[in-house]
């Protein structure tokens, strides 16, 4: 029987109601009395020195309030970057100036030289028209290869070199690891392409500052996934306000997927021009400055070798890979070929030896950081790639040489520096054989070839960490910040709560699934429970949602708050009933003395806490209101095993998605229908990446795809139906609910999948095509079959 | 955007006259105008728009059994009421998404000449007539290369006449990303012989495809169009596909519409 509240019952989105009704409160509804707007005037050169940015001529345009360049932000920090990675020898990572608004130097199309603010929009771009810029381009560093070799030009002239950091993971394991490839019986390569992408959230940025003379208080609204880490960077590092003077506010988010973690310029620029004007001062990002401002995400060229015995067991991996950082190091992106990457090229498989090499290369293009998966799509792509290629050359099923393989012991330390908790990995990979109807596999060929088509099937494994992440950990990583969450449950008088989590929900449905959490736990219903998030002046703190981090660590949170909640209301039950507090149960909304008929219904103790008559003062303060810092003691480690079956048109090179399934292994799993959905826009992006999204400079760094014109996103007709399960459980060990997070597993696991069924698909007509960079577009698939 | 006057004349004569001012635009559908205006790419000071006159919206058959469509009659209209044409309403059904085929038209389309549309196509291989209020121009006159027609400043389409041919077909492959046609065959067998049209694949905007119509025009099967291929030396090469991808496209698509037209 499916449960109709409380955890594991499939609740209905609540927020759904005001989202698809057309009465959520995005930022961009937020208009504050008498605000300007902010018109950005952006480099269209990928590089170039800034000689002049002359603004007399727009200064004096109808409308115009003022006008700034990067010389007013001399005296402001620039934009911090919250993770230092450390290279093989040691050597701190080559961090560069990264201002508001650029000075010297150009560095990307798209770069922010100059802001008009004026009364309306339309007059701050017929201002940013009449300004006139004076830049010497210069050649343009895009090919990430070209850009290490001595001598190229510079993306940053005060840096040594355009590396920002060489690093060797595990440096202990590279001797080791280069021996087992010389003993190895067989070894597989395979050198590819992670493609850049664009996150593209359906709501485009948006920033408005305003500035209280009379409180000397700032408040910025803005499109955030992590509204408190927003205030600390741009409160500590930018723009020099204490965070008692500084609120940030992120309402309802449409659509995040890592590009609205980072701290990004528009929301300094906002904060501090409202102080400078006077005014209010919004900006709303077009699609256009989208495509050339917001985070891009992937962007890896990779060679990976793995080494096999002669009985086809892994003996070592080894990877080189180039990971683009684009012109500037964003917020978290030092991390993301790093810590995000590395610690998970194990994968599911029990290598005992892997050495990885990335070189983080700065070219003149929109700064990269993470994007749905962040580091672990990258890892999981190229291992199951170089996995499928060694099945085939090996003449053996992918599938059996990954059970081979399959790391079967738990806990499970890995040559890349973490320990899997917990995992049945062949228990997901039996869930796909049924799934995805293997044995009906051939006669689906042959009925495909029936119509002049060619099918393929790809299967794949992935793993991946989530709940992000110990802070100790992290911090001896090279991380700026704590990765623990809070939770402040603030009970009413009258029995209904209010949940203030640091998570930020951005169409997760947190403020559904956490209520049914805190519903479980104390058996009301779940309409008694608010949940409130993005906003620091009602949240004491938080770290925000990405990592897939929201249950597991703020889930957490909330659960040791009410916890705490529950103890306290427990005490003034038992002065209530007269009864020892050890004899006091809660069960269904009321507080009964074991053994006996006496109880006390929740809302009496709820009363009695706010109007303490009958109270134990002398023991307890009034009130109930608890709150709860959450740090994880270890990753979570969501895994399971994909499917994929395609059809490839030979005469054009269309690829068509005719099945596909995904078992995971979540865990425990709060909300079955929020799961399936969040899995179902995770393939949606990962099957975008495979067959449809790149995101394409050329040779002088100009954006080819800056726009949907040629920037294909996938759309439903892309897609087939899914089938998705989630009944493999084996709860995470080491957190309070149990749970793993679901929010990227679809985008990490899905890419080889495809590619994999692809490749299966064109050898099945005898072509010998071992691997396709992605995204496998029609002309893509046709060349490699030519 | 910036500023502009905005006129929604009800006679061709008015928006003719509206049209001779200084920097004045037709505004069909807006589905190209408006978005180029607003990027600040296109600036007229006057929009005329041509929604207002009746005469140019529906369609009829003409006297010599061709069909007319109104030079400001949306993607949707023919779609539904292009029923003596099938091969044209499905090219139309197929244009854009919903809100684009209730508000782009035919005029917009024609007049614009993308080298990616789909009425180009259909009209330079149905041998349509292109009426102006001023005169009539032969489909094989009126196409001049991507983005440029025959139409003089202030031209306005009044009418487009197609003829009807006794089979027909349109093969759109879908660009990715923009599905506009990243190649697109409009093939018509008519009794004194086959047109076949291709848009998406050429430098030099939509042209037909001679060798082809000669071959079909003898024997209307794809086994005729064996062996037959284009040059890639003219094709555009983006970053949707080669120009020998493109090429390629070319004989696939036709040998697909004629395979479908039969
Ligand atoms: C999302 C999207 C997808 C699309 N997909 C496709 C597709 O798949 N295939 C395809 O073929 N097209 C496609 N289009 C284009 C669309 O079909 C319109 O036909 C096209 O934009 C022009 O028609 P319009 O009426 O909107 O013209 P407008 O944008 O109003 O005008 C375009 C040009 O034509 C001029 N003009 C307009 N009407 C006349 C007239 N009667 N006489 C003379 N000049 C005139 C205008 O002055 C302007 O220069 C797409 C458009 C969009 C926005």
């Amino acid at each position: 029987m499916p449960k109709d509240g409380g955890i594991g019952a499939s609740s209905k989105r609540r927020e759904d109601v005001r989202f698809l009704t057309g009465v959520g409160n995005y930022t961009d509804d937020i208009n504050a009395h008498g605000q300007a707007h902010v018109f950005f005037l952006r480099s269209d050169v990928a590089h170039g020195k800034l000689n002049a940015v002359d603004t007399t001529t727009a200064a004096a345009m109808p409308g115009v309030v003022q006008i700034f360049t990067g010389a007013d932000f001399e005296a402001v920090g620039g934009m911090p970057c919250g993770w230092q990675v450390t290279g093989k020898n040691g050597e701190v990572m080559q961090e560069p100036k990264h201002p508001v608004l650029a000075s010297e130097k150009v560095r990307h199309v798209g770069e922010p030289i100059a802001a008009v603010v004026a009364d309306t929009l339309e007059q701050a771009r017929d201002a940013a028209e009449a300004i006139l810029l004076d830049i010497t381009e210069l050649p343009a560093v895009i090919d990430m290869k070209a850009a290490v070799v001595a001598n190229a030009p510079k993306v940053h002239d005060d840096l040594a070199n355009n590396l920002c950091y060489d690093w060797g993971f595990v440096e202990e394991n590279k001797a080791a690891t280069d021996k087992a490839f010389l003993d190895a019986a067989h070894v597989t390569s395979l050198e590819l392409v992670n493609n850049r992408l664009v996150a593209n959230p359906m709501e485009p940025r948006v920033a408005l500052g305003e500035y209280s003379q009379g409180t000397d208080e700032h408040t910025l609204y803005t499109t955030s996934q992590n509204p408190h880490v927003i205030r600390l960077l741009m409160g500590a590092f930018v723009l020099g306000i204490p965070e008692h003077k500084l609120r940030v506010v992120s309402p309802d988010v449409g659509g995040g997927f890592g590009t609205k973690i980072f701290h990004y310029q528009e929301e300094a620029f906002c904060t501090f021009a409202a102080k400078a004007c006077k005014r209010p001062v919004k900006w709303t990002s077009s699609r256009t400055e989208a495509f050339m401002s917001d985070a891009h995400g992937r962007d890896h060229v990779t060679k990976i070798e793995l080494a096999l015995d002669a009985d086809n067991n892994f003996t070592a991996l080894r990877t080189d890979t180039y990971a683009n950082m684009g012109a500037y190091l964003s917020t978290f992106a030092p991390s993301v070929p790093t810590w995000l990457h590395g610690t998970l090229m194990a994968g599911n498989y029990k290598t005992p030896l892997i050495y990885v090499n990335v070189k983080a290369v700065f070219t003149n293009t929109v700064p990269v950081d993470a994007y749905r998966g962040a580091g672990r799509p990258e890892a999981t792509f190229q291992l199951e790639r170089v996995v499928d290629k060694a099945a085939r050359e090996l003449g053996v099923d992918p599938i059996a040489l990954r059970r081979q393989n399959f790391i079967t012991e738990f806990p499970y330390a890995t040559p890349v520096a973490v320990e899997y908790d917990t995992g049945d990995y062949h228990a997901t990979m039996d869930k796909l054989e049924e799934m995805g109807d293997f044995s009906g596999f051939e006669a689906r060929r042959k009925a495909s070839e029936a119509s002049g088509k060619l099918r393929g099937l790809g299967v794949n494994c992935y793993i991946e960490a989530c709940g992000i992440a110990p802070s100790n950990l992290v911090g001896q990583l090279g991380a700026r910040a704590g990765l623990y969450e809070s939770a402040t449950v603030r009970v009413n008088a009258t029995g209904g709560l209010v949940v203030m989590t640091g998570s930020h929900s951005h169409g997760q449905g947190h403020e559904t699934a956490f209520a049914q959490v805190v519903a479980e736990m104390i058996g009301i219903d779940e309409s008694m429970i608010e949940i409130v998030h993005g906003d620091t002046a009602k949240v004491p703190m938080g770290m925000g949602t990405y990592g897939s981090r929201s249950i597991a660590v703020g889930g957490s949170a909330m659960v040791r708050a009410t916890e705490k909640i529950i103890n306290k209301a427990k005490k003034i039950a038992s002065h209530l009933l007269e009864a020892s507090e050890s004899d006091i149960e809660l069960k269904d909304g009321a507080f009964s003395v074991a053994g006996t008929d006496k109880s006390v219904a929740w809302g009496d103790v709820t009363l009695a806490a706010y109007v303490p008559h009958n109270y134990p003062l002398e023991e307890i303060e009034p009130g109930l209101e608890e709150t709860a810092f959450y740090d994880p003691s270890n990753f979570t480690y969501p895994a399971g095993a994909y499917c994929c079956e395609v059809e490839v048109d030979p005469e054009t090179g269309k690829v068509s998605i005719e099945r596909f399934a995904a078992a995971d292994d979540f865990g425990n799993i709060i909300n079955p229908m929020i799961v399936t959905g969040q899995v179902h826009g995770g393939l949606a992006q990962g099957i975008g990446q495979a067959l449809l999204e790149n995101c394409a400079y050329d040779e002088n760094g100009q954006l080819l795809s800056a726009s949907y014109m040629d920037y294909a996103m996938p759309r439903a007709d892309d897609l087939p139906m899914f089938s998705v399960d989630h009944s493999c459980q084996t709860p995470c060990t080491h957190n309070p609910l149990g749970v793993k997070g679901c929010g990227e597993a679809g985008a990490i696991g899905s890419p080889p999948a495809v590619v994999n069924a692809v490749v299966d698909a064109l050898r099945s007509a005898g072509k010998d095509v071992t691997h396709i960079d992605m995204p496998l577009s029609p002309d893509r698939v046709w060349a490699a079959m030519q | 955007m910036y500023n502009f006057e905005f006129q929604k004349p009800d006679t061709i004569s008015d928006a003719v006259a509206a049209l001779g001012a200084e920097d004045a635009q037709a505004l069909g559908g807006g589905q190209t105008l408006l978005p180029t205006m607003k990027q600040r790419l296109a600036s007229p000071k006057v929009l005329v728009s041509l929604k207002g006159i009746a005469e140019l919206q529906g369609l009829c058959m003409g006297d010599d059994g061709s069909m007319c469509i109104g030079g400001a009659t949306n993607h949707a209209t023919v779609a539904v009421e292009a029923t003596s044409y099938p091969a044209l309403a499905a090219t139309a059904a197929h244009i854009g998404d919903p809100a684009v085929r209730n508000r782009g038209t035919i005029g917009g389309s024609l007049a614009n000449n993308d080298p990616s549309a789909c009425y180009p196509a259909a009209a330079l291989a149905s041998g349509a007539t292109i009426v102006s209020n001023s005169r009539e121009i032969l489909a094989d006159d009126f196409f001049q290369g991507m983005f440029t027609t025959a139409l003089e400043e202030g031209e306005i389409i009044t009418e487009v006449r197609f003829p009807i041919p006794e089979k027909a077909n349109y093969q759109k492959f879908l660009q990715p990303a923009s599905r506009f046609a990243l190649v697109g065959v409009f093939v018509a067998k008519f009794a004194d012989g086959v047109r076949v049209a291709i848009t998406g694949a050429s430098n030099d905007g939509v042209f037909r495809w001679g060798e082809a119509e000669e071959t079909l025009s003898t024997n209307f099967s794809p086994d005729a169009l064996q062996g037959l291929s284009l040059s890639d030396s003219d094709m555009i090469a983006d970053l949707h596909g080669t120009a020998a991808y493109r090429a390629h496209l070319c004989s696939v698509m036709t040998k697909r519409a004629v395979m479908a037209a039969n």
